[in-house]
């Protein structure tokens, strides 16, 4: 005969047992559902030379532009600029789990900040990714949702981009940390298309070329 | 493996270990402290909250080798007059249930009421709702955090 005491034991170890189990499966599920989604082959950027046919200045600008925006409408980009204040995950996009907010700074809510999960690197064996600047964008740049065009619009305008001159914008493109860590997503993540360099060359160049947005 | 020298709960633990093995392990089987928890090892469910440098973090997520000199705070060396008030509310109010994620609730409400001393529902619900209960004492633990809250205003 069990006394209560052992009795007790064994229903809380049963107890965690179940609590482990269950988290784990609810865990592989998402992990899961984030490698179906996240076996794509990392697309190309066309260099800056491909676009020098194009002779009108505003023409190729919109196009140099259209290029870089391979990146910015990349899932690694775009689950940090939400249009909410949840950001997203995933090559899905889906709703970050669990549920966390922007917060002050965009870096979430007392209590449940970014930096309780995530930390100065990406850590693959958890699953989980990381950058010491890690952070959602503000409202003012939220994304998702957004044309080309409107994005393109909004990342110029000093009232909405943290009051970066066109110049400030091309070196927080071509050489930000964060900005960088969507080519160095970790384990299962689709990072951006091309490199953080060619980007940043898209983007001086688009700069250059008189910063046409593309239409709509 | 690599000698690492870990400050929990103010006691200094020097420990062999892979640089890349999560923090939890380090506390749980190296230094033998078991009070926190594994639950999913993804970040998922919280049972595995501790304080680095005053900050709660999911110990499974973090590498080791990262903790550098900061110090870590488990549920054993909690004692922050906000951590006691969250303990004397968890007893009267009877919140945990099989009580295998109340380590992490308990770490994590601490750090919201020293975040924030009056915190509304929402704030509650935004601070604690990376930590999973399975018993689903949810409604305890947001009653149990209210009356640590009025508890702490003397």
């Amino acid at each position: 005969m069990m006394g209560s005491a052992s009795l007790k034991n064994a229903a809380l170890a049963i107890a965690a047992g179940a609590f482990a189990a269950g988290i784990l499966m609810v865990a592989q599920g998402l992990l899961t559902s984030d490698a179906d989604a996240a076996i794509q082959p990392a697309l190309k950027l066309q260099p800056v030379a491909s676009f020098d046919k194009i002779k009108n200045k505003s023409q190729r600008a919109v196009a140099l532009f259209q290029e870089a925006g391979k990146v910015i409408n990349s899932p690694r980009c775009m689950n940090c600029h939400p249009a909410t204040e949840r950001p997203t995950q995933t090559d899905r996009m889906r709703p970050h789990q669990p549920l966390v907010v922007r917060g002050e700074g965009g870096m979430g809510a007392p209590g449940m900040m970014c930096t309780t999960c995530h930390r100065e690197a990406n850590f693959d064996s958890a699953g989980v990714p990381g950058n010491p600047k890690w952070h959602l964008a503000p409202a003012e740049m939220a994304w998702q949702g957004k044309s080309l065009g409107q994005i393109c619009e909004q990342i110029k305008d000093r009232k909405r981009n943290g009051d970066l001159t066109l110049a400030a914008l091309v070196k927080h493109m071509a050489e930000d940390e964060l900005v960088g860590w969507a080519w160095s997503p970790g384990t299962g993540r689709t990072p951006a298309p091309g490199t953080q360099k060619e980007f940043g060359a898209l983007i001086k160049a688009w700069a250059d070329a008189g910063a046409t947005c593309p239409k709509g | 493996m690599t000698q690492l020298t870990l400050k929990i709960n103010g006691q200094s633990h020097s420990i062999d270990a892979d640089p890349d093995m999560p923090l939890l392990w380090a506390i749980r089987e190296s230094v033998g402290l078991t009070g926190t928890k594994y639950g999913c090892g993804v970040a998922q469910c919280g049972a595995c909250t501790v304080f680095v440098a005053g900050q709660p973090v999911r110990s499974c997520s973090m590498p080791v080798s990262a903790v550098g000199a900061d110090e870590i705070t488990t549920i054993e060396g909690l004692k922050s007059k906000e951590a006691l008030a969250v303990q004397k509310a968890w007893v009267k109010l009877d919140v945990p249930q099989c009580g295998y994620c109340q380590s992490g609730q308990i770490m994590s409400a601490t750090s919201l009421l020293e975040l924030n001393a009056k915190p509304t529902d929402r704030d509650i619900d935004l601070a604690m709702n990376g930590n999973i209960c399975r018993c689903a004492t949810y409604v305890r633990i947001r009653a149990a955090i209210h009356d640590a809250a009025k508890s702490l205003e003397g």
